[in-house]
């Protein structure tokens, strides 16, 4: 059994990754670099999720990961489209480009 | 032992690939460090014995996400360097910065200083006999039964979501300078410059 790595690390390590993601999704504005952002934000939900199913002994929290994965394509999907469309009418669009919400 | 160092190699990565979305100017490079950090996150379900959630991370993430990413930058033409150096919204950078730092030392600083509570449900024990696939889809389709039926319809929504979005009018092929309608029936403003 490895338990040398206390799940404090791990959560650690959790925190400091979604801290990042959010400062890029603040700092960054191009909107697919936002994106890649929010992923990295997920990602960090999704370690402290497995570091806590092993904490507690309890397979509910990797269930949840599951169910965040997908999410995470659904959202990446339609988010794409999205941005496709905005990029489409103006190739260097930013995010304050899109700040209507209508074409 | 070998955990630490798993560990820390699996850490340094995910941060380098987490600084390397946040800084690097091309959109490839940062979907590049994207792969990185998910798989570095990969290595650390492996290290906590979630096999089969690192399979997936990777298939999923690396394989589907960041290669739609990829596509996306690719079809576009957006490759190129984005100006870091603006700033069009005065003070916004470091008010970000700041903001980043103190919700990552706020999470940490309650890593640090509480303990975890809380006892697992019975019918979510986790049995560790490497079989946690059968675990885990014994638990979907009887606790988590309607979340996974609701997951079905998400993607079916979303599918036809992107359809919607991606569908150009019928009629005559529009070219790069036209300017392509972003929805169907959509309400045509005035771009102001």
């Amino acid at each position: 059994m490895l338990a040398a790595v206390s799940s404090g690390w791990y959560l650690s390590l959790g925190a400091v990754l979604f801290a990042m993601g959010a400062a890029g999704l603040m700092v960054r504005r191009n909107p697919l670099v936002m994106f890649m952002c929010i992923e990295l934000m997920l990602n960090a939900v999704n370690l402290t999720f497995v570091t806590f199913a092993r904490r507690l002994d309890d397979v509910g929290g990797q269930v949840v990961v599951f169910f965040v994965l997908v999410v995470a394509a659904a959202e990446v999907v339609v988010g794409l489209g999205i941005i496709v469309s905005i990029l489409r009418r103006s190739p260097a669009a930013t995010a304050d480009d899109a700040s209507y919400l209508r074409g | 032992m070998v955990e630490v160092v798993v560990f820390a190699i699996a850490a340094l990565v995910v941060l380098g690939g987490a600084a390397g979305v946040i800084l690097q100017r091309n959109p490839v490079h940062a979907a590049l460090s994207l792969v990185a950090t998910l798989f570095g996150i990969a290595v650390l379900f492996v290290a906590q014995e979630a096999n089969f959630l690192a399979a997936v991370q990777v298939i999923v993430y690396a394989g589907a996400i960041v290669v739609l990413f990829l596509f996306v930058i690719m079809l576009l033409g957006v490759d190129q360097a984005d100006d870091l150096d603006a700033e069009p919204l005065v003070g916004q950078r470091p008010v970000a910065i700041a903001l980043g730092v103190l919700i990552g030392a706020g999470m940490v600083l309650v890593v640090a200083t509480s303990t975890v509570t809380g006892v697992p449900a019975a019918s979510e024990r986790w049995v560790r006999n490497g079989e946690d696939v059968a675990q885990i889809g014994r638990l979907l389709f009887t606790d988590h039964l309607f979340a996974f039926e609701i997951t079905s319809l998400l993607l079916v929504i979303a599918v036809v979501g992107a359809v919607l979005l991606a569908r150009t009018r019928p009629g005559p092929q529009v070219d790069a300078e036209e300017d392509v309608p972003v929805l169907p029936g959509e309400v045509v403003y005035e771009e102001e410059e």
